[in-house]
């Protein structure tokens, strides 16, 4: 499906301003929140402005390049979890029938891991149901901006001659492999990687998170300002941690999961933004729940 | 019926070692292989191979190497799967080693006291004496030096063979490699034109089998010993657990990824000492395939994959013409991707449109 270009480039971005700018008079229900909310502390990130590689593959003149870097805003504050969500949490939803039982191995106050973007979407629903409140995946713009100084993106092979397009898959490749990253394979306890300077916890450490961001194919402008057209594919959805991958809905081990020749994500987790909701959008969700 | 004890000292293939030594044949070359001259060889791990000459500059030479048995935990995954390994110098493969044709290959066989069990080793390219098995069993603390003509050129396989239940058992914990035996003028393609490397890489591929405990989570043992009965459940289901080149998932791959150039010509020696495998270059060729591995025959013409049977080595000659990052695999993609068996060539150079080219980059399609 063709996607007008402003919205295929400001998407993502959009997508948070829309869900968030939503926000009038602050109508949450508190009360059921508070069980779940014992193990899934949250954090508030003031609004603000950077500069975010976009995600997805780029062509200029029918040749790859790196992805442009726009100024991504975030209008409202808004809510992310402090922590990934815990095997214990997840389990939690596994009991009530509600998500599929987790593949990974850890138990307690680990992430879970060995989940898919499909379990993560399940949970995100389960919870919402559960709490009153809408809990979804964060996007990749709200994911890199509670990354903070840990986001780094893609591995990108900066200028190649567009001659030789071997010459960007060496460049990835040996910028990949320097990057020395050993497999490290156990999930920690929660907090095992400490908090960035936003005091959001574990970001880039050895789980690495689903988005609700799809995979995007992307034409920058003969003129190189913007994006001419673009195709996405929401059967793939961008991957963030250590490093930036793109995985299909149904995987749940990054490790056989995608990255030809790159380093696999070790583990795949998740952690949830809660959306505040305004009164008539609490008004009907609490209808809805009684 | 063998109490394990036995099977550990591999006493059964002891009584065979004494019969097989009283027929050998006389000692009537020894003193002209005495008068021989002599070259001591220091082995590499692999991939990488010791320098040799491709043709051979002299007449039959003593070709002396030394090999010491190592057994100690190696991991074989990313998850940090750990084998009780037993190794030939302490790679899985234990190192290649190159001779021409009509040298003697002299090995002395080291299996320090550390070691807890009985190891020997059997050359596919060595006639009689169990490819040298009958001759070359050493227990902890022990060691013994073979001598064998090289009468055959090409890749043969190296195993540990001590015996009954232990020969595949030891093979599968890793003590197995390779010799290349060259012909004295080198290689020659299949109109008998001299051919030359300028790379050589000896891929050594291995199928493990690793107990999994309740939970379906990969054993730890203290010693090898300990894995014994577990592992020998889990081989007789003949579906491995790992199928890897070079000891390791990802053992070629990154910074260990093998390297050439546009217009360099590479060897590839490749070794499976238990089942089959069909290597495979993947956007290359093999240019000359010896697929059996002997250099007597012709080598095969522009082969995508090529067959390594089990208990042998092949070799693949191949000019890379386009730069890249090569996957050199086998084909039984499952094994490659899902088991292991997956490395990578990194391969700098001028890109030829002539060969390929995108025409057109992926875009909306046309309505």
């Amino acid at each position: 499906m063709p996607l007008n270009p402003i919205l295929a480039l400001g998407g993502v971005a959009a997508c948070a301003l829309f869900t968030l700018g939503a926000t009038g008079a602050v109508g949450w229900l508190p009360a059921p929140d508070q069980q779940f909310l014992a193990g899934s502390e949250l954090v508030t990130l003031a609004p603000g402005s950077f500069a975010h590689p976009l995600p997805g593959e780029f062509l200029r003149q029918n040749h790859p390049v790196s992805a442009p870097v726009v100024r991504a805003t975030v209008a409202m504050p808004f809510e992310i979890m402090k922590y990934q969500v815990s095997a214990s949490d997840y389990r939690h939803c596994v009991m009530a029938g509600a998500c599929k039982p987790a593949d990974g191995h850890g138990s307690g106050n680990v992430p879970v891991t060995g989940v898919s973007h499909i379990d993560a979407e399940a949970y995100a629903d389960w919870l919402s149901a559960e709490t009153g409140s809408a809990w979804r995946l964060p996007t990749d713009v709200e994911w890199a901006y509670a990354a903070g100084e840990r986001f780094r993106g893609d591995i990108e092979a900066g200028e190649t001659d567009p001659k030789n397009p071997a010459q960007r898959w060496l460049v990835q490749y040996r910028t990949e492999a320097s990057l020395g990253r050993q497999p490290d394979p156990q999930p920690r306890i929660r907090g095992g990687f400490g908090p960035n300077s936003k005091g959001v916890a574990d970001i880039a450490g050895n789980v690495w998170e689903w988005t609700s961001t799809c995979y995007v194919h992307a034409t920058e402008a003969a003129d190189g300002a913007g994006i001419a057209s673009s195709i996405d594919n929401c059967g793939v959805h961008v991957v963030e941690g250590f490093h930036r991958t793109y995985m299909s809905n149904f995987i749940r081990d990054g490790k056989s999961g995608g990255c030809a020749v790159g380093t696999p994500p070790d583990n795949l987790g998740f952690r949830l933004v809660r959306d505040r909701l305004n009164l008539v959008q609490a008004a009907i969700r609490w209808l809805r729940l009684s | 019926m063998l109490t394990r004890r036995e099977a550990l000292l591999g006493s059964v293939l002891a009584a065979a070692a004494a019969a097989t030594v009283g027929s050998m044949p006389a000692m009537a070359s020894a003193k002209e292989v005495a008068g021989l001259p002599r070259e001591k060889v220091t082995l590499v791990a692999p991939p990488f191979v010791h320098a040799h000459d491709q043709v051979a500059k002299s007449g039959p030479k003593v070709v002396e190497f030394t090999m010491t048995i190592e057994e100690k935990p190696m991991v074989i995954d990313a998850d940090g799967t750990q084998l009780n390994a037993m190794t030939y110098n302490g790679s899985i493969p234990g190192p290649l080693m190159v001779v021409h044709e009509g040298d003697y290959v002299e090995l002395t066989l080291i299996n320090p006291d550390t070691n807890t069990l009985a190891h020997n080793i059997d050359f596919h390219a060595a006639t009689g004496g169990l490819g040298g098995g009958a001759l070359t069993l050493i227990n902890p603390g022990e060691q013994t030096t073979l001598r064998f003509k090289a009468t055959r050129s090409g890749t043969f396989v190296y195993h540990c063979a001590p015996g009954g239940p232990m020969i595949p058992w030891h093979v599968v914990s890793g003590m197995n490699g390779a010799i290349m035996i060259l012909p004295r003028d080198g290689l020659r393609d299949d109109k008998g034109k001299p051919v030359r490397y300028d790379h050589i890489y000896y891929i050594g591929e291995s199928d493990f089998y690793i107990p999994r405990d309740e939970q379906g989570k990969f054993k730890k043992y203290d010693s090898a010993g300990d894995n014994y009965d577990d592992t020998v459940k889990v081989m007789r289901g003949l579906i491995p657990t790992h199928v890897v080149f070079n000891g390791k998932a990802g053992s070629l791959t990154g910074e260990n990824a093998m390297k050439a150039k546009v217009g360099e010509t590479v060897l590839i020696v490749h070794s499976q000492a238990n089942r089959d495998t069909r290597p495979h270059l993947i956007g290359g060729h093999g240019d000359h395939v010896w697929e059996q591995g002997k250099f007597a025959n012709p080598p095969a013409k522009d082969l995508e994959t090529w067959f390594i049977r089990g208990g042998s080595a092949g070799a693949a000659l191949y000019t890379f013409l386009q730069p890249g990052v090569y996957a050199y695999v086998n084909h039984n993609l499952i094994e490659a991707v899902e088991l292991g068996a997956t490395a990578h060539f990194m391969v700098d150079g001028s890109w030829d449109d002539d060969l390929m080219m995108q025409v057109e980059a992926p875009r909306a399609i046309a309505s």
